[in-house]
């Protein structure tokens, strides 16, 4: 990291966190509070407040390393950090720009390949029915990350408790849906 | 009296006794809850994850859709839902630009009219106020209210409850004749959506709940959330496995706490789907 | 005929660098009536003041327009080279070319064609300035000061050697503040009440000082040099003269379980209470809202115990008026109790402390008697866990101001509690270390390097209790922002320091302003820390901004300096520009119509009524009659006449035309 990029600037990735979120990283003064409080940070690559100081230099190396982090995957938007910070920085927003960034520049976490083939197959289940067809998250999960063997035992014992619909559930207006996708997913092309 | 309902894909499917629970609690006092015609799904955790547009357009279009209906109040059980729709609405009044685009992506009308209800602001507003002289059966058990991440944060835009040491469910249950006891994972995460993808990360968050819970005497957890409930109850080797020892206390619904309470039938509560036995 | 002169000044670049000063000059020399006009670099220098003394003395100016910088910088320098060179000093009228013109704007004709207005108008006003001369007004040489905390009792004994008369006034039974509460002070560990009890025995000895306890300030009115105050001596139900300071009353008395204020609520206190043994004065008073005779007219045990029979149930609170020339507000600084953070669970968990609550813990006098105890169990804590900036720099819960003191003060609760518990462990979770003063980094070095105290830097998330311990939930941001969890048996949070209740309230009886967060606000920031900006009304202590003890001595010294200077003179001189009611020859003798909306218009109550009486002793007419005393020169009874009848020297209806006229006629 060469030291004349190390400032706290609001160019570079924080300057479109700034842009798209209204997040200002130079509010952060790095109390910790964040990372005190959020129930993953041990299993984070780099806790909330490190991913704040490493967006507060400016540094591109360091930027690069939070699109590829695998802490921007495992957060939970659980809003603890929101609620906690005394600079009121709206972290959970931040992490959903951070990770739909990391998507379109191809720069997820191989660790987060779960993760995110869970969040895509969820996604792609309800593109086509509108609504949330387990059976087909399932499959889809699967394929994407072939971890089959994984809960197999749980699909009976679901059935066995009638929490498990083999038919997908239809809305009419599917075209519809799927056409909010279309458009959704053709601004983030751009 | 009717009221607009938007069950959620979740109360369709893996947790359908949520669903059970609150239509016959809501029979029980003669309230209808009027489903939203082809209402789609919320785009939940996955959408806001992956894309923003994505994420106001869905649950713009479940609003838009109320109020094509005529519906000026809709309950929503599932705490995401709530959560997705409220956030929605509040992104919606504040930016003129995002609203355009969105109402462009869905083809339809918005106007913020609807009123959303959380479970809890539901029950408090049409069951509460005459809920005392029907209890049949009191819920005479030392129970820890879950309230989980979705239901109280963040509290500018929800401004439901309190984000450190809530107390709705609390008084609830007290209502019911329940004992809530104080403890310290109120509010703590369960794990969420990570329930397939990381189960083991759902075994230490959810197991550290069941813990704290299981040491200051709970005898049930009640929680007012699909997700919560899932990772509390059906991933329960997962968290047994965190802890090194097996645990038995259920996971009720507050509906099913409410409809024990009431007298209702434990079937038709759905208790039975459960995977821990619910024995109280 | 006028002859003006007229005086443009550069300022260096402040002025020149965006106006064109020559050409502002050239153009005043045109005008009708201007006799000299130039512009020169440093107007307020020795031979800018020569240039006008030379030019009235030689040109024979009737008046004299500086354009230069605020008449609040050097108005006082311009008149005084005036009246040096023998022209009245109220001929003289500063045009702001500064702060009004070259600072806000760009370089420009316009910037240039705005000075050039600013001057004309000044000309054609000073065109009907008159003579006048400046009042003087006696003044009163005592001066009162509010607050008898460190503070207050420093700037009282100050002001009182240099044998001036000093009314102290305290809203609490004793005085000593809230250095009275504390145990050891840093950075030496002195015995705060050790160094503190001499300077109250001297402050209550002192011949000069007249001490008055549970009294607070109840009105005030008048100007500097000539106050009148009214001050409320609270009821303390006991007769002062004849109660010894006996104590039979607070033994006796069976109401023995009210939580004790000077405690910070860890301990008790009875109903009639001196609030610790070396109160002074060393006589109780009665807390009417707990006794039971107040309650429900029984009781009466201090009564009858009292050997002297001082106990005076009937006594009422007292107004007592008293004529001051100066005041001196000491009232100190209050700690916010952070039931708003309910993530720290102050109030729901009882060993969850503040500092103030920690330091009558550790104090030999307090409710442990010097030993640090668990307030729930009494057990010695084995862990003891300190937050820092538990309120402070925290926009979101409403104070993003730092405390100052409280980094200092953390460190020396971990090393006394690491020197009465040998074997604890102790951690301070902190963000920064704030230890500016003398000896003050050294003092936290000691407890890091000498008594082993850990300091881990982070904030905590929160804390809950389990199986009676308090788990803390923090962070070693110093370490990638690892989790730290600690199994505490106590908890102390460092709170905010924030203005006392009622300082609102004080501040608008005063008339001295304050800021958003309630402390009084200085004259100047850097260069008037003393002053407030009423004239005659000083500061001395926390209750301008959260501070230590050695900073509110010297502030306290520096007060006691600006009113001993101001009573050096037996008077003292005020501007003319007063208002006067106009008078002419009989029969009209005042186009005043006597309707006398100017004395209830009057927000200083300077606005008589005049009777003007025929030789027989008759009254002809009344009209109205300004105090030049008392007047401020506020020009709302100019407003509110509806004859015209009453003007402000100085700024006369007259003047204030021609000037509005020049701006807009074009020239």
């Amino acid at each position: 990291m060469s030291s004349d990029t190390h400032h706290s600037g609001i160019s570079g990735l924080g300057g479109e966190v700034l842009e798209h979120t209204e997040v200002k990283v130079s509010h952060c003064y790095q109390c910790g509070k964040c990372s005190a409080g959020c129930p993953l940070s041990q299993e984070m690559d780099y806790p909330p407040s490190v991913i704040m100081r490493m967006l507060q230099t400016g540094d591109a190396a360091l930027e690069d390393k939070v699109l590829r982090s695998f802490s921007i995957w495992v957060c939970l938007t659980c809003e603890m950090c929101f609620a906690r910070c005394p600079m009121s920085i709206d972290i959970p927003k931040m992490m959903d720009f951070l990770r739909e960034k990391s998507i379109k520049e191809k720069k997820s976490n191989p660790k987060a390949k779960e993760i995110v083939a869970f969040h895509k197959s969820f996604l792609d289940s309800i593109r086509y029915t509108g609504r949330l067809y387990e059976v087909g998250l399932f499959v889809d999960y699967k394929t994407r990350t072939l971890k089959i063997l994984d809960d197999l035992a749980l699909a009976p014992k679901m059935m066995k408790r009638g929490k498990l619909n083999i038919i997908p559930e239809l809305i009419k207006d599917r075209s519809g849906v799927a056409g909010i996708f279309r458009k959704a997913n053709k601004k983030n092309k751009n | 009296m009717t009221l607009g309902f938007y069950p959620g894909c979740s109360l369709k499917g893996s947790s359908r006794e949520y669903a059970e629970s609150v239509l016959a609690v809501a029979k029980a006092f003669d309230i209808n809850l009027e489903e939203i015609n082809d209402w789609n799904c919320c785009g939940a955790t996955a959408a806001h994850n992956m894309n923003k547009e994505l994420s106001l357009a869905l649950p713009a279009r479940i609003l838009s859709l109320a109020e094509k209906q005529g519906l000026i109040e809709i309950v929503v059980p599932c705490a995401a839902c709530y959560s997705r729709l409220t956030v929605t609405k509040h992104e919606l009044s504040k930016d003129t630009e995002l609203k355009a685009l969105v109402t462009e992506a869905n083809g339809l009308e918005y106007t913020g009219s609807v009123s959303v209800l959380n479970i809890v602001q539901f029950l408090d507003k049409y069951i509460t106020p005459s809920l005392g002289g029907r209890v049949v059966t009191p819920f005479d058990h030392k129970v820890a209210c879950y309230y989980g991440c979705l239901l109280v944060r963040p509290h500018e835009i929800l401004e439901f409850d309190r984000e450190e040491d809530p107390q709705s469910l609390d008084v609830l249950m007290l209502k019911v004749g329940a004992t809530p006891i104080d403890w310290a994972f109120k509010t703590e995460c369960c794990g969420a959506g990570l329930s397939v993808s990381r189960t083991s990360s759902v075994g230490r968050l959810s197991g550290k709940i069941i813990g704290d819970a299981k040491d200051r005497g709970a005898e049930a957890v009640i929680v007012a959330c699909p997700m919560c409930h899932s990772n509390l109850d059906m991933r329960r080797d997962a968290i047994n496995s965190y802890l090194g020892e097996k645990i038995d206390i259920p996971v009720l619904y507050i509906t099913q706490a409410i409809g024990l309470a009431l007298g209702l039938d434990r079937k038709a509560l759905g208790l039975q789907r459960h995977f821990v036995k619910v024995t109280v | 005929m006028s002859k003006v002169g007229v005086f443009v000044c550069h300022c260096g670049e402040n002025i020149s660098a965006t106006v064109d000063c020559a050409k502002v000059a050239e153009t005043a020399g045109t005008y009708d009536g201007v006799a000299f006009s130039v512009d020169y670099k440093y107007m307020c220098s020795d031979p800018g003041q020569n240039l006008i003394k030379s030019a009235i003395k030689e040109k024979g100016l009737t008046g004299v327009v500086v354009a230069s910088c605020s008449p609040r910088m050097h108005e006082p320098t311009f008149r005084k080279a005036c009246a040096e060179a023998g022209l009245n000093p109220f001929m003289c009228e500063m045009a702001n070319l500064r702060e009004h013109c070259s600072w806000v704007h760009e370089k420009g004709e316009a910037t240039t064609d705005k000075a050039i207005d600013l001057v004309r108008i000044l000309v054609e006003k000073v065109k009907y300035n008159h003579s006048l001369n400046e009042i003087k007004v006696p003044v009163t040489k005592t001066a009162l000061v509010i607050g008898g905390g460190i503070a207050g009792i420093q700037a009282s004994l100050d002001i009182a050697n240099t044998g001036h008369k000093v009314i102290l006034i305290e809203k609490d039974p004793s005085i000593g503040g809230h250095m009275s509460q504390l145990s050891e002070t840093f950075p030496t560990l002195d015995c705060s009440q050790c160094i503190l009890t001499p300077r109250m025995v001297e402050v209550a000895q002192h011949p000069n000082i007249t001490l008055y306890t549970y009294a607070e300030l109840e009105s005030l009115e008048g100007f500097i040099g000539n106050f009148k105050a009214k001050i409320r001596r609270k009821s303390k139900s006991i007769d002062e003269k004849l109660c010894t300071g006996c104590g039979q009353c607070t033994m006796k008395c069976p109401v023995k379980k009210i939580p004790s204020e000077f405690n910070e609520g860890l301990g008790k206190r009875t109903a009639i209470y001196v609030p610790f043994p070396q109160a002074v004065p060393n006589k109780p008073v009665i807390d009417r809202i707990n006794c039971t005779y107040y309650i429900k007219g029984k009781c009466k045990v201090c009564e009858i115990v009292c050997p002297t029979g001082a106990i005076r149930f009937d006594q009422e609170d007292q107004i007592m008026e008293v004529e001051i020339g100066a005041i001196v507000i000491a009232t100190g600084f209050t700690v916010k109790q952070p039931d708003f953070f309910p993530e720290y669970g102050y109030g729901k968990y009882a060993d969850v402390i503040t500092g103030l609550q920690f330091e009558r813990l550790a104090s030999a006098s307090g409710p442990t008697l010097g030993e640090i105890r668990r307030p729930s169990d009494g057990k010695i804590p084995e862990k003891i866990v300190f937050l820092a900036c538990a309120g402070s720099r925290d926009p979101a819960k409403g104070i993003p101001y730092c405390s100052k003191i409280c980094c200092m003060y953390i460190a020396k609760h971990a090393m006394l509690y690491q020197h009465k518990v040998h074997g604890g462990k102790s951690y301070v979770f902190y963000m920064d270390i704030r230890a500016g003063g003398k000896q003050y980094e050294e003092f936290v070095r000691r407890a890091i390097e000498d008594d082993g105290v850990n300091y881990v830097r982070g904030r905590v998330s929160r804390i809950y209790e389990k199986n009676g311990k308090l788990i803390v939930n923090g962070v070693d941001t110093l370490l990638n922002a690892m989790p730290v969890e600690i199994e505490a048996d106590m908890v102390v949070l460092a709170t905010a320091g924030v203005a006392n209740e009622g300082a609102e309230e004080l501040a608008q009886k005063l008339h001295i302003s304050y800021d958003p967060y309630k402390f009084f606000a200085e004259a100047h920031p850097k260069l008037k820390p003393v002053e407030t900006n009423t004239a005659g009304i000083f500061l001395a202590g926390a209750c301008q901004a959260p501070r230590d003890i050695p900073e509110s001595v010297a502030m306290a010294s520096g007060a006691a300096v600006k009113v001993a200077s101001l009573f050096s003179k037996d008077e003292l001189t005020r501007e003319p520009i007063i208002a006067v009611v106009n008078r002419q020859a009989p029969p009209v003798y005042s186009s005043c119509v006597g309707c006398f909306l100017c004395v209830s218009a009057c927000p200083y109550q300077a606005i008589e009524k005049e009777e003007i009486k025929n030789r027989n002793g008759e009254v002809i007419k009344s009209i109205a009659k300004v105090n030049p005393g008392l007047c401020q020169g506020c020009g709302t009874c100019v407003a509110f006449c509806r004859t015209k009848s009453i003007d402000i020297q100085g700024y006369t209806h007259e003047q204030m035309y021609t000037e509005v006229m020049a701006l807009l006629n074009e020239y």
